[in-house]
């Protein structure tokens, strides 16, 4: 039997302003080690707010959130600073590269907050997912001065330096053209089959999602297959 | 390793806006300049108008007072015991204002561990003879290596030699002002008259000048011989004995046991002089006053800056946060910042300040009433140093606290869905 990576129990989650509208109802799902999993459901259904809840940065909600066997609920920020940090890989619609760090320093800052590495291991680290992105070219430049599918790379191989063991993605192709998402997405492909990473990507790309080993659906804050 | 990753970020991110850094830490480094030079300045002056009149007095003053009896005669009858006397027209004593047993107690003064020294003084009045015409005078005899020793003297006579007062027979330091009335140069000779009828022709060997004109009208100085002759008494005749002690804040006490031991009328500095403190102590105030408003001044401009830059890097913040930066990183990221500006900024505050104190120092300032002092007075106290420099680092902390606090608040949710 495969390890549960990440498993949901009972999620529930409101928003308050304006008014209290239930968006998650009593949600349970869970992800095994090696899945590449995408949500799909139309806008407002509360795939972005699992996604958020799930990756421990909402804090919010009622349920519990297990990942590799740690139960988030009710940890401090600190805790779940470490969590994301060490566990968890995320790759957002935007890139959010820190333009005043080059390519490289970017990918290696996780890494550094870490701290599990000597900065040389982790230079040669982050040196690795960037030639496993095929973009080690790129290393010394400014995120500014490289090009959107660069940039969302360079995005996935900082999301990649402390081995995560579970990649969580926003649209990750979102901002992205036909051409770079389909390389995107063959990167993604390639981590499941070969590094057996576990990846759980929301998006509103059927096309995509239909690529991926399996689709969970959500409609009006329930899963109505998974 | 975690705070060397943190202050790489700060210094990174500084770097990127170091334009706008630079106006911040000029901010600083502007107000510690002048918190430095305003308070050296204002000290030295405070110093300055101190000691014309601090250096020149005595820690305490023993001496006779003209006064009634404490005790009047009829208070010693036993026939009225139980009632109380109303005397009326009492007049001072008339036990003159010699110290009794002055020799004795500048002895047992000398011996005493918190006294710095002893210098014995005769003041006694009299008339300057100049043609028809009596200048009233005070003539004070003094012991002229101690008087220097304790009190500076040298500094005052600003013609001719000082200890030629001692060294020629019948001698006289004149007051620049008497001198001028008189119209006598130094070698002349006046007559003085006492007011003991006693007179005597002294030899004018100096000048004397000391800032405080009224003085200067009247004031002139002998030797103790010359003084005890003209007050027409014995060589062992002294009216006052200024002490100086090591520690000036002790002289209230001392100066109070002085009075009960020897059973003489004794006043300590403080008393005596007690507005000086207070013209200090409201200056330095003042000047405290304004270099830390200027400080905090600074401290806004900080606080403004780095709230600009946090808004600017929200999405760098989110990104942080959302890959593993716990909110305490963030907010020491941006303190990281706030510091630097305070210790780089303080820096070069301390170090312009010392330029400008220094080049203050260069100004010249002569005024007739300061013979001693030919530039700008300057204190350069390492204490307004220390002062100035962790005050900068305070006043920076705080200014970056609160963005710093802020920003580390910020919720990665809320920005990265924004988008």
């Amino acid at each position: 039997m495969k390890k549960k990576v990440l498993e949901a129990k009972d999620i529930v989650k409101y928003f308050h302003d304006p008014i209290s509208i239930q968006v998650l109802k009593s949600l349970s799902f869970h992800l095994n080690q090696g899945e590449f999993a995408s949500i799909i459901g139309k806008s407002g259904c509360g795939k972005s707010t699992l996604l958020y809840i799930l990756s421990t940065m909402d804090t919010d909600f009622e349920g519990e959130v297990w990942i590799d066997g740690i139960c988030t609920t009710h940890k401090k920020e600190a805790e779940l600073a470490r969590i994301r940090n060490e566990k968890i890989g995320f790759v957002f619609q935007f890139h959010y590269l820190l333009n005043e760090f080059t390519v490289l320093k970017n990918v290696m800052l996780p890494g550094e907050k870490l701290g599990k590495f000597s900065k040389q291991e982790i230079e040669h680290r982050a040196y690795e997912k960037l030639k496993i992105l095929g973009i080690e070219n790129e290393a010394l430049k400014r995120p500014n001065q490289l090009s959107g599918g660069q940039k969302q790379r360079v995005a996935i191989a900082r999301s990649l330096i402390n081995d995560p063991i579970i990649i969580m993605g926003d649209e990750p192709t979102g901002n992205l053209d036909k051409k770079n998402s389909d390389i995107v997405f063959n990167i993604f492909k390639e981590l499941a089959e070969s590094y057996q990473q576990t990846l759980l990507i929301v998006t509103h790309d059927n096309e995509f999602a239909n690529k991926t080993h399996r689709i969970i659906e959500m409609v009006d804050g329930e899963i109505v297959r998974s | 390793m975690n705070f060397k990753l943190l202050y790489e970020i700060s210094v990174s991110l500084l770097l990127a806006r170091w334009k706008q850094t630079l106006v911040a830490a000029i901010g600083v480094t502007f107000s510690i300049t002048m918190f430095i030079a305003l308070l050296s300045f204002m000290t030295g002056l405070n110093d300055l108008l101190d000691g014309l009149i601090l250096n020149r007095t005595p820690h305490i003053r023993l001496y006779n007072e003209l006064k009634p009896n404490e005790t009047q005669p009829i208070q010693s009858s036993n026939t009225n015991a139980g009632t109380y006397h109303f005397i009326q027209s009492i007049k001072p004593s008339n036990k003159g204002l010699q110290i009794q047993g002055a020799g004795a107690i500048i002895q047992s003064l000398q011996a005493d561990p918190r006294v710095l020294g002893v210098a014995p003084k005769i003041v006694c009045q009299g008339f300057y003879q100049v043609g028809s015409t009596d200048l009233t005078g005070v003539i004070n005899g003094i012991d002229v290596v101690e008087e220097n020793r304790l009190f500076k003297f040298r500094d005052y006579v600003v013609d001719g030699n000082f200890l030629d007062l001692k060294n020629t027979p019948n001698s006289i330091i004149l007051g620049k002002g008497a001198a001028e009335t008189m119209l006598v140069q130094v070698g002349d000779m006046v007559q003085i008259t006492s007011t003991k009828g006693v007179k005597l022709q002294l030899k004018v060997v100096g000048f004397f000048r000391s800032g405080l004109q009224d003085i200067d009208k009247v004031q002139s100085f002998t030797s103790l011989k010359t003084a005890q002759k003209l007050a027409n008494e014995g060589n062992n005749y002294l009216s006052d004995i200024q002490i100086k002690l090591h520690d000036i804040l002790q002289a209230p006490f001392v100066s109070k046991e002085y009075k009960k031991l020897y059973g003489v009328d004794a006043i300590d500095i403080q008393t005596a002089n007690s507005q000086f403190e207070t013209g200090s102590k409201v200056r330095t105030i003042i000047s405290f006053t304004v270099g830390i408003t200027l400080l905090i001044v600074a401290g806004f401009g900080i606080y403004n800056i780095l709230n600009m830059m946090i808004y600017e890097k929200m999405d760098s913040i989110a990104i942080l946060k959302a890959s593993g930066f716990s909110g305490k990183d963030v907010k020491s990221v941006f303190i990281g910042i706030a510091v630097s500006i305070g210790i780089f900024g303080g820096g070069l505050g301390l170090l312009a300040g010392f330029g400008l104190s220094s080049l203050i120092d260069q100004i010249p300032f002569e005024t007739a009433s300061l013979p001693t002092i030919k530039t700008y007075p300057i204190n350069y106290n390492i204490n307004f140093y220390i002062i100035g420099g962790i005050f900068s680092i305070i006043t920076t902390y705080f200014a970056g606290y609160f963005p710093a606090r802020k920003a580390s608040k910020i919720d990665p949710v809320i920005i990265i869905r924004g988008k």
